[in-house]
């Protein structure tokens, strides 16, 4: 039932706004480098259409449940609906749009 | 289970559980962690990957234990770590930092002292990267014991190795196998400790049961040979016999066998023995395995005997179950839990050879030798009747289970001048000089009595035609 995307054009088809959290523990270079990702890819596929929460575990360890979080960085997509996670530090530009729902799974090349 | 271990799991240490499906080893992990809340006031987390809170808290209570009491006394704290790999993408490095939190977490609100991860090989499932897995595993693992906790790690029994993701190569300290397994449709669940560094552990299997009061471990062979031999005398319960066995009947504490052929009144025998106890004011237990209890009450009082006045008092506990009800494993348990409540200083099992229709004679005399060993450890004096075929010679079917036995009585019957004859005789007993001869016996409705000694030994015929 998803939009198969062909392009790699900013979604307009969407006016539906991307709200992301990124749990991160600590400034750790994992972490660092996996909101230095997120946010490149977010200006370059979702300029405008999108908004970031960091929340840091070390400060809100009870944050963690209810998102069930293990890994970490773990991206959350919390909205539009469903709940969609990525763990890891984001190197992956095509990983992280197919699990954003940016681009179908069968395009993936790595 | 602290008995067989030689004092409980290693603290501050972590400890492998394994086994297959339904070989409870969440239960096993969650009475650990239960007792340490009941029993030594230590609080405890329970990581569940596989199950809801919810669904392990009504799991356990119908074992009888009450998580969501413990969780409102800020003792337990239960966390489902849900891990589903449809949902999760991996993209480049990460680390399972965010699980140390939540365990952090979790350990610091209650001051726990112990922690469940049940179980934790499901990560492995949800997550791809098998060498971030590991290497964080190991982290963990460090990370428990620099805490100091005492934790409880469960897995599933892989093909080859103890486990499916080889987690014993990480947990090196102490290594539990749990196994299910059925024979002759009578389920049994052993437990085995593999390894434990630095401790002198039994490494026998060990059976155990999962019942209404949750788990209990029966160790084999951990009794050891070294109870308290007691000069003290009771009395069979028949003057005569008490005479036999050096004029003061049995030891406290020790075991006697009353085997013979159908009809020769055995439990004739075994009633008088508990009628004399409970005349003393003893506590007696009685396991049936053959009449009911009723049935039996109605049959000894065609003899003269009342044994209902003792049940009345509270002297006198019948237990009776067909022994094809539950494996043998579960009757020991079964026993030594009514020897524990109940505190009887006699107990009878009448007749123990119908266990022989649920295991092997070697099964039913490993069986006896663990209730022996129970019963002299607690100087209870215990009283067996064994049912011999009437085609075999008695001391070849007896032989399995005699050799356990301080004193051993035969009761033969054999017809003679067209009347049936009764005829007892100890065979042997431990640390007495016992009379040697046969004597005749008659069941009358004053009890079993004893003739007088036959002139012939051997009991011919002409001296037996003047009674």
């Amino acid at each position: 039932m998803q939009t198969q995307l062909n392009t790699v054009t900013p979604l307009s088809s969407s006016s539906e706004t991307f709200l992301l959290r990124l749990y991160v523990a600590g400034q750790t270079p994992k972490c660092v480098r996996a909101f230095e990702n997120l946010k490149r890819i977010c200006e370059e596929y979702l300029a405008g259409n999108y908004h970031i929460e960091m929340v840091d575990l070390l400060q809100n360890p009870q944050l963690a449940r209810g998102d069930q979080i293990l890994a970490v960085p773990t991206l959350v997509r919390r909205l539009p609906e469903p709940i969609k996670k990525i763990i890891g530090d984001l190197s992956n530009t095509e990983r992280v749009l197919v699990g954003l729902d940016l681009r179908p799974a069968r395009r993936l090349n790595t | 289970m602290d008995e067989i271990t030689n004092g409980g799991l290693p603290l501050g240490r972590p400890t492998l559980v394994c086994g297959g499906a339904g070989s409870g080893k969440t239960l096993l992990a969650a009475s650990f962690l239960i007792n340490g809340i009941v029993e030594f006031g230590e609080p405890g987390v329970l990581v569940t990957f596989e199950e809801t809170a919810e669904e392990l808290a009504s799991d356990l209570a119908s074992l009888g234990y009450d998580l969501g009491k413990l969780i409102e006394a800020g003792k337990l704290v239960v966390d489902y770590v849900r891990v589903e790999r449809a949902e999760i993408e991996e993209t480049g490095e990460y680390d399972l930092e965010g699980l140390f939190v939540r365990l952090e977490h979790a350990i610091s609100s209650i001051g726990a002292k112990r922690i469940v991860l049940d179980t934790i090989e499901s990560l492995f499932a949800g997550l791809s990267n098998p060498g971030i897995l590991r290497a964080e595993l190991r982290r963990l693992f460090r990370w428990l014991k620099d805490k100091g906790l005492t934790a409880v790690l469960t897995g599933e029994r892989g093909e080859a190795a103890l486990t499916r993701q080889g987690l014993e190569e990480y947990v090196s300290d102490a290594v539990i196998l749990l196994d299910h397994r059925v024979r002759d449709q009578v389920s049994t669940r052993r437990l085995r400790i593999v390894k434990y560094r630095g401790s002198h552990h039994g490494t026998n299997e060990y059976p155990f049961l999962i019942d209404r009061d949750g788990l209990s471990v029966l160790p084999v062979t951990s009794l050891g040979l070294s109870h308290p031999a007691l000069k003290d005398r009771v009395s069979t319960g028949v003057a005569q016999l008490d005479e036999m066995l050096s004029g003061r009947g049995y030891y406290r504490g020790s075991t006697v066998l009353l085997s013979g052929t159908a009809g020769t009144g055995k439990t004739s025998l075994a009633a008088h023995f508990v009628d004399a106890a409970c005349r003393r004011g003893e506590r007696c237990l009685y396991f049936l395995f053959e009449e009911s209890p009723q049935q039996l009450v109605r049959n000894m009082r065609s003899i003269g005997i009342d044994l209902q006045q003792w049940v009345d008092r509270g002297l006198l506990q019948f237990l009776a179950d067909r022994p094809s009800r539950f494996g043998l494993e579960t009757h020991l348990a079964g026993m030594q839990r009514a020897v524990r409540t109940f505190k009887p200083s006699v107990t009878v099992a009448d007749p123990v050879t119908n266990l022989l229709t649920v295991g092997t004679q070697s099964d039913v005399r490993s069986m006896l030798t663990r209730v022996i060993d129970y019963l002299k450890l607690e100087a209870i004096t215990g009283l067996f009747t064994s049912l011999t075929p009437g085609t075999r010679e008695f001391e070849e079917t007896d032989a399995g289970i005699s050799s356990l036995m301080d004193t051993w009585i035969v009761l033969t019957v054999a017809e003679q001048n067209r009347t049936r004859r009764r005829r007892l005789s100890v065979l042997k007993s431990r640390g007495m000089a016992h009379s040697q001869s046969v004597r005749e016996y008659m069941l009358t409705d004053q009890g079993l009595q004893v003739l007088d000694e036959e002139p012939a030994t051997r009991g011919g015929g002409k001296a037996a035609a003047r009674v």
